[in-house]
């Protein structure tokens, strides 16, 4: 693609649409949002980059092959399944902590959120399949 | 970790296994490596898995620890452990098989990530208590076989995918339709809650619609008749480490969720229900049988006799006996690991030959004498031969038939029995006795493959032949476990009780305190 507006908006639009995925992604939890359409917002703005600057350029900006995003997706949420298992409970129970931090307040971490990443980075890894599969034909 | 971690293990290693394979996909070595310790790693943990619950009875896991009708419910009881093992033993075979058979650049793409995928999908559907958590695992294990039956891209794997994807879609549509009825008329979809409010469901008509409707479903899957279509048309077009394992373990997950749904759900109408199940596993034997004597190419002879054999496992269910579900599962045990090994060692003939046709075949007595020994034995354990697994596995289901005095059904599963022979004896003599045709291509490179190459080969089909040897020689346990297997099955509320400890209600139990996000 050629458009020089998107090639140069694209350049300041990365770092954006990366930042609101990861709003989107934290959001989920409680309100609409979550991992899935969190990765899929960030692949979209990759797709972005990789149609106007190239799919060797876009692979460049994310460094991992995509295949091994899928492969850390699927760990992380191995793991939220499996250490509540270490703790006495059942496959996949939520495993919660309280952070007390300076500013944030009191911040509720739990296996769920590892689970959320997980599937953040599978459908980023799975669409980046895609997407570089396409436009390298 | 507790006894019930035990249950996740057959979904939960897989896993991981798949991941450290997706982490490692550059390094063709590490791929086979990693592929065959988790499969190693499954089988144990299927065995563990096994022994517990044959020691301690129904093991439940209540995921996320929500209880049961609402949380979905992992189950192993006996037929569920024993599934689980013979697939952790299936997948560890065609991992060691595929070794040698399977190309470097299917290696690249994902062949062993795939199977442990579609391990994971197989396992899961055979442990879940929960009926669109089925729908689920059968959506993962289908993905997995529709990415394997077409990878590699050569043009009769695309058409016989074809088949295969569109009528394995239509059935999970129906599957997918069917679950929404049931949810919608009962407001559940554990199994255990489900069986005890289809017992007193007030509209029959209703009941027998929904049992219809999961029958179209689990047949498709299962390849009864007249829903079969799909399997002689695609298990002879894929590498044959991939149809050896479709053909052990793909039709017999439809045939476990037809034994589960008409022995736990659906058995309120049996003269309706169960009539109709025998006369599809008659249909079913016939059709299959005769398919295979039309066909000349060793692969797809085998791929129409799995059809008829799913006849006499749907038979045993349908006379729904303790005696006659014990032939079931004994079958089912036995044709999962007799099926396998033939397809492996068809591979291995094709392999030497270039082809599966017989009549470009032939020599192989002499020329493979250990090949043939292992065929042999498989081959007349497929067809009921005395002392070998299939005798037992036949003649139970025929007694069970006999002592239920349905005498059409025995007749027929005697006379497919005595077909199944011949058509063994005719792949016999072409294949192996017969001297090689002039024009036989003889694949030299095959031939002079290094030590651990031939190892990887004939290693699996060895030992899927002992075991066959061994089920016929060790007859009686493999005998008490079926029958157990098959009473545990006929005692539904053992099922419920297990799931639902708390007692039938439809009440919301408290919900504790850990449970709650904040």
């Amino acid at each position: 693609m050629d458009s020089v507006i998107l090639k140069t908006a694209i350049r300041f639009l990365l770092p954006l649409l990366l930042l609101a995925s990861v709003f989107l992604f934290l959001r989920g939890h409680n309100e609409p949002g979550g991992g899935f359409v969190g990765g899929l917002l960030a692949s979209g703005a990759i797709a972005l980059y990789a149609m106007t600057h190239g799919a060797a350029a876009a692979r460049q900006v994310v460094r991992l092959p995509p295949r091994f995003l899928i492969g850390a997706g699927l760990l992380f949420a191995l793991v939220s399944g499996v250490a509540p298992l270490f703790f006495g409970r059942p496959f996949l129970t939520g495993l919660w902590t309280k952070i007390t931090t300076e500013g944030l307040g009191e911040l509720h971490i739990g296996t769920p959120l590892l689970f959320d990443l997980g599937v953040y980075c599978v459908v980023t890894g799975v669409t980046l399949v895609f997407v570089f599969s396409l436009l390298e034909e | 970790m507790n006894a019930q971690a035990v249950v996740i293990l057959p979904i939960a290693l897989p896993l991981a296994t798949m991941v450290m394979l997706l982490l490692s996909l550059k390094s063709i070595p590490a791929q086979k490596l990693i592929g065959v310790v988790g499969s190693a790693l499954l089988l144990l943990s299927t065995a563990t898995l096994a022994w517990l619950v044959d020691r301690d009875g129904i093991l439940v896991l209540q995921a996320g620890n929500w209880p049961a009708p609402f949380g979905i419910t992992l189950v192993a009881d006996r037929l569920s452990s024993i599934m689980v093992l013979l697939a952790g033993l299936m997948v560890f075979a065609v991992s060691v098989y595929s070794l040698a058979s399977v190309d470097n650049s299917r290696v690249r793409f994902g062949f062993h990530p795939l199977i442990q995928l579609l391990l994971m999908g197989v396992c899961g559907a055979f442990l879940t208590g929960d009926l669109f958590n089925l729908y689920v695992w059968f959506e993962v294990m289908l993905i997995a076989s529709f990415v394997l039956l077409t990878l590699g891209g050569e043009r009769g794997q695309l058409e016989g995918a074809i088949k295969y994807v569109t009528l394995n879609l239509i059935s999970s549509a129906v599957f997918l339709a069917a679950i929404g009825v049931i949810y919608a008329a009962t407001g559940t979809l554990n199994m255990a809650d489900l069986a005890l409010k289809l017992r007193s469901f007030p509209n029959e008509g209703t009941v027998s619609v929904l049992s219809m409707l999961f029958l179209i479903a689990f047949g498709t899957k299962a390849a009864v008749f007249p829903l079969f279509f799909w399997l002689p048309a695609s298990y002879h077009t894929p590498p044959v480490a991939v149809s050896a394992i479709f053909a052990g373990l793909l039709t017999k997950v439809g045939v476990y969720s037809l034994i589960r749904a008409f022995t736990l759900l659906f058995v309120t109408d049996l003269e309706f229900t169960h009539n109709l199940l025998l006369l599809i596993a008659g249909l079913t034997m016939v059709t299959g049988v005769l398919g295979a004597m039309a066909q000349n190419e060793v692969r797809r002879i085998l791929s129409f006799h799995i059809v008829s054999q799913i006849g006499y496992m749907v038979m045993g269910l349908a006379l729904f006996t303790p005696l006659a579900l014990a032939g079931t599962v004994f079958y089912i045990i036995h044709h999962i690991v007799v099926k396998t090994n033939l397809f492996l060692i068809g591979g291995v003939v094709e392999q030497r030959f270039r082809t599966g046709r017989l009549e470009r075949i032939g020599g192989l007595y002499r020329s493979a004498p250990v090949l043939a020994t292992v065929f042999f034995l498989s081959a007349m354990s497929l067809a009921g031969v005395p002392p070998l697994s299939g005798f037992f596995a036949k003649l139970t289901l025929i007694r069970g038939g006999l002592e239920a005095e349905r005498y059409a059904i025995v007749v027929a599963a005697l006379v497919v029995s005595l077909l199944t022979l011949f058509s063994m004896t005719k792949i016999w003599s072409e294949a192996f006795w017969k001297p090689p045709p002039g024009d036989a291509v003889t694949d030299v490179s095959s031939r002079n493959r290094s030590r651990t190459g031939r190892a990887c080969l004939y290693g699996p089909t060895i030992l899927l032949a002992s075991i066959t040897v061994g089920i016929g020689v060790m007859a009686g346990p493999v005998m008490n476990a079926s029958m157990a297997t098959a009473e545990q099955l006929l005692d539904q509320n053992a099922y419920i009780n297990a799931v639902l400890p708390d007692g039938p209600t439809g009440q919301v139990p408290a919900v504790s305190r850990e449970r709650r996000s904040p």
